[in-house]
């Protein structure tokens, strides 16, 4: 009897798709989510955790969620995401640059079910892109970096060497040197997202090395726990990292992901989702500064809110020319403003940068 | 390049400081592969010690009651291995990675309300005087006690496995359980308390993480410590004090890579100068002692092979995924070294590690 339902409801769930029931609305949505750290870690996974349970909150009995957290990068992800496919879940958030093939490769394979990657660049009909212009937040701690330091020395503890660290990275310190022209970073490449332990050591070598203002961008709030042992000053990162360095924190760039994982539920749930690539800044909120500290001046408040302010108002560029490439040839013009494809694909350091960008 | 901030010393200091929770975590697990059983949950005890010190520490406001807490913690967790693994027989690679698994999500789940919590902070040893001596002050005097703590109970270790009857009698239980047992040795209580042993050593080195070299809770925060942890007792063939060289060895590779970083410096500098260094002690020790003296020279001769390198190209950058691999590819190299050393059993591991005792066998 069972089997024969069961029979009679895949062989319906056939027609339907075949008739195009993509298009539908539907009244209930299983939502999955796949995390590359732990949802405590205080970062970049715990952030998309709360925009999972803001999601929840909002959509109530309409939603199901669930989550994978801590999930590798690489042959194990793809197990994860293929297996969320398989469990009915219609919708599928990949939260991180590394997911990125084995995301279209399941996507191919599972055609009625939708898909979400962030920070990637590889689309498909059932597969969206999403990431937050978190080189805006970038520019405006770059400011307040250039600033405040007192050694002229910025430490900075970067993951890989994808775009989206370079971009942060350059940001940071062409709005650093805009302010402070004798500003110099000192970049160390961790090679994870997430090990408290070998950050704060990558912070501890910066410090050694005579930064007395720390950057990162990692997931971990390890680097904050050292700055506020050093009494050094320091960002946080994806989320508000005061607790770990109440006195260290000068303020921390906050990833905001709510709005638009309800606006893609939302749209599931209308039948009206279709793979488009989005990528917000200030101006749609999923960029947000925390906090500002009140050992941040008057006047470098002000300039760093003037900055978020323009960047919202899109009268500001982060990334405007004249602006040459760190071997001295140019890549922006006076006045010239670097193109979404440009910034997506960034491999290469700005001028002044010293080191050489790992391969 | 900018020579005139690397600071040997301190990077020296920083290096033990990485290595120490390693050492504490392998020690324990050459305690517990001696006696025969292999237990590849090191990573979950390590996690487990780094939440039940780190909430010891909090409730109490004593680092001290912290360690003893995790010490327990980790022994207890272990002992359910080791109850499973002896007792009802279970596999012990199955079983010791389950306990990895469980070890992590226990402590997620009992750390939820530590998040973000400062954990007292754990004191320096400061001796009067002898840590203004130069260089030799802040190389020997500048660290906690668990550091010293961690060197001892090496030599500890090291003491009771070859000076002593218990020792020899674990040992012999790991060599040949069933001859062991035949001499009417008590196979599983030994065994057992080997395990326990294991997980207070790897419980005491999460807690190190916890409560010294980061100081806060976050999920996950081993990060893989556990694993590199066995990794040093395999690279130490199962001998103490090559287990500390290994710990400073595979905790050094990660802090100068992070420091030439800082530097812009190419990492075959300082590590060709280490070399040198320790090459030339070697040299020094094998003459004296009359052995053979190739591997010293061979150490000698990479040593300036590296320096050189490091002097032709000071800027030279490796690329991150190199730099992430270096402590397994460090591990393969000495393994290879190793074995081709056929005076001595080349890899000494225990002849009954991970295998079944059943008294009825």
């Amino acid at each position: 009897m069972k089997l024969a339902a069961t029979v009679l409801a895949a062989a319906a769930a056939l027609a339907l798709g075949a008739s195009g029931v993509l298009a539908q609305a539907k009244d209930h949505v299983k939502v999955g989510f796949v995390y590359v750290g732990p949802v405590g870690d205080f970062g970049w996974s715990y952030q998309h955790d709360v925009a999972r349970k803001a999601v929840e909150e909002k959509f109530g009995d309409k939603v199901e969620t669930t989550f994978v957290e801590s999930v590798p990068e690489g042959p194990d992800a793809e197990r994860v995401i293929q297996q969320m496919a398989r469990s009915g879940t219609d919708l599928i958030f990949t939260t991180s640059f590394g997911y990125m093939d084995q995301t279209v490769k399941v996507a191919k394979m599972f055609p009625n079910v939708k898909f979400e990657h962030a920070t990637g660049y590889k689309r498909a009909d059932n597969v969206s892109t999403y990431s937050s212009r978190f080189y805006e937040g970038r520019h405006v701690i770059g400011l307040i970096a250039g600033k405040m330091t007192k050694t002229n020395t910025i430490g900075y503890i970067a993951s890989f060497p994808i775009p989206e660290v370079v971009r942060g990275i350059n940001a940071a310190y062409l709005a650093a040197k805009s302010v402070n022209p004798d500003v110099k970073f000192k970049i160390v490449w961790v090679s994870t997202w997430f090990d408290p332990a070998k950050e704060a050591d990558a912070a501890k070598a910066l410090i050694e090395q005579g930064a007395d203002i720390i950057m990162q961008h990692t997931d971990s709030p390890a680097a904050m726990t050292i700055a506020q042992e050093n009494g050094i000053l320091a960002f946080g990162q994806a989320s508000d990292m005061k607790q770990f360095g109440p006195d260290a924190q000068l303020t921390s760039i906050m990833d905001h992901w709510d709005p638009y994982y309800i606006s893609r539920v939302q749209a599931v749930l209308d039948g009206t989702w279709e793979s488009t690539d989005t990528w917000g800044g200030f101006d749609t909120g999923m960029v947000q500064l925390a906090e500002f500290s009140d050992k941040i001046p008057e006047d470098v408040k002000k300039l760093a809110m003037d900055a978020r302010d323009a960047i919202a108002a899109g009268t500001l560029h982060p990334f405007t020319g004249p602006i040459n490439k760190q071997d001295g040839s140019p890549w922006l013009a006076e006045g010239e403003v670097a193109d979404d494809g440009t910034l997506l694909g960034m491999n290469f350091y700005v001028e002044g940068i010293e080191g050489d960008l790992p391969k | 390049m900018d020579l005139s901030t690397l600071d040997p010393i301190a990077l020296i200091v920083s290096l033990i400081i990485a290595a120490t929770p390693l050492v504490l975590a392998a020690t324990g697990e050459l305690v517990t592969e001696k006696s025969g059983v292999l237990n590849l949950g090191v990573e979950g005890m390590m996690v487990f010690g780094a939440i039940s010190g780190f909430a010891a520490a909090v409730e109490t406001g004593s680092p001290w009651a912290g360690f003893l807490a995790a010490a327990l913690g980790g022994a207890v967790l272990a002992l359910l291995f080791g109850v499973m693994t002896q007792y009802l027989l279970s596999n012990q690679v199955a079983t010791g990675l389950a306990l990895t698994m469980f070890g992590l999500g226990l402590a997620a789940l009992i750390g939820q309300p530590y998040s973000g919590v400062k954990p007292p902070s754990f004191p320096r040893l400061d001796i009067p005087g002898l840590g203004d001596i130069p260089v030799l002050g802040r190389l020997l005097f500048s660290f906690d006690a668990m550091v010293y703590l961690s060197v001892a109970l090496v030599a500890a270790v090291w003491w009771f496995l070859t000076r002593t009857r218990a020792g020899m009698i674990l040992r012999a239980v790991g060599e040949n359980h069933d001859a062991a047992h035949s001499l009417g040795m008590k196979v599983v209580p030994i065994r057992l308390a080997a395990i326990a042993f294991g997980g207070a050593c790897a419980g005491m080195g999460g807690a190190y993480l916890s409560l010294v070299r980061v100081p806060q809770w976050t999920e996950g925060m081993t990060a893989g410590a556990g694993w590199i942890a066995l990794a040093i007792v395999v690279f130490a063939s199962w001998k103490p004090w090559r287990v500390l060289v290994g710990a400073y060895l595979f905790g050094g590779v990660t802090i100068l890579q992070l420091n030439t970083q800082a530097l812009s410096l190419n990492p075959a500098l300082p590590a060709g100068a280490g070399l040198i260094a320790v090459g030339l002690v070697w040299l020094g020790l094998s003459l004296r002692a009359g052995r053979p003296a190739d591997l010293p020279l061979a150490a000698l001769v990479l040593g300036v092979a590296a320096l050189a390198f490091g002097l032709a190209d000071p800027r030279f950058q490796i690329g991150s995924a190199w730099l992430s691999m270096a402590p397994y590819l460090v591990t393969i190299l000495v393994l290879v070294v190793m074995s081709r050393d056929r005076t001595r059993a080349a890899l000494n591991a225990p002849a009954s590690l991970g295998r079944v005792f059943h008294v009825s066998g």
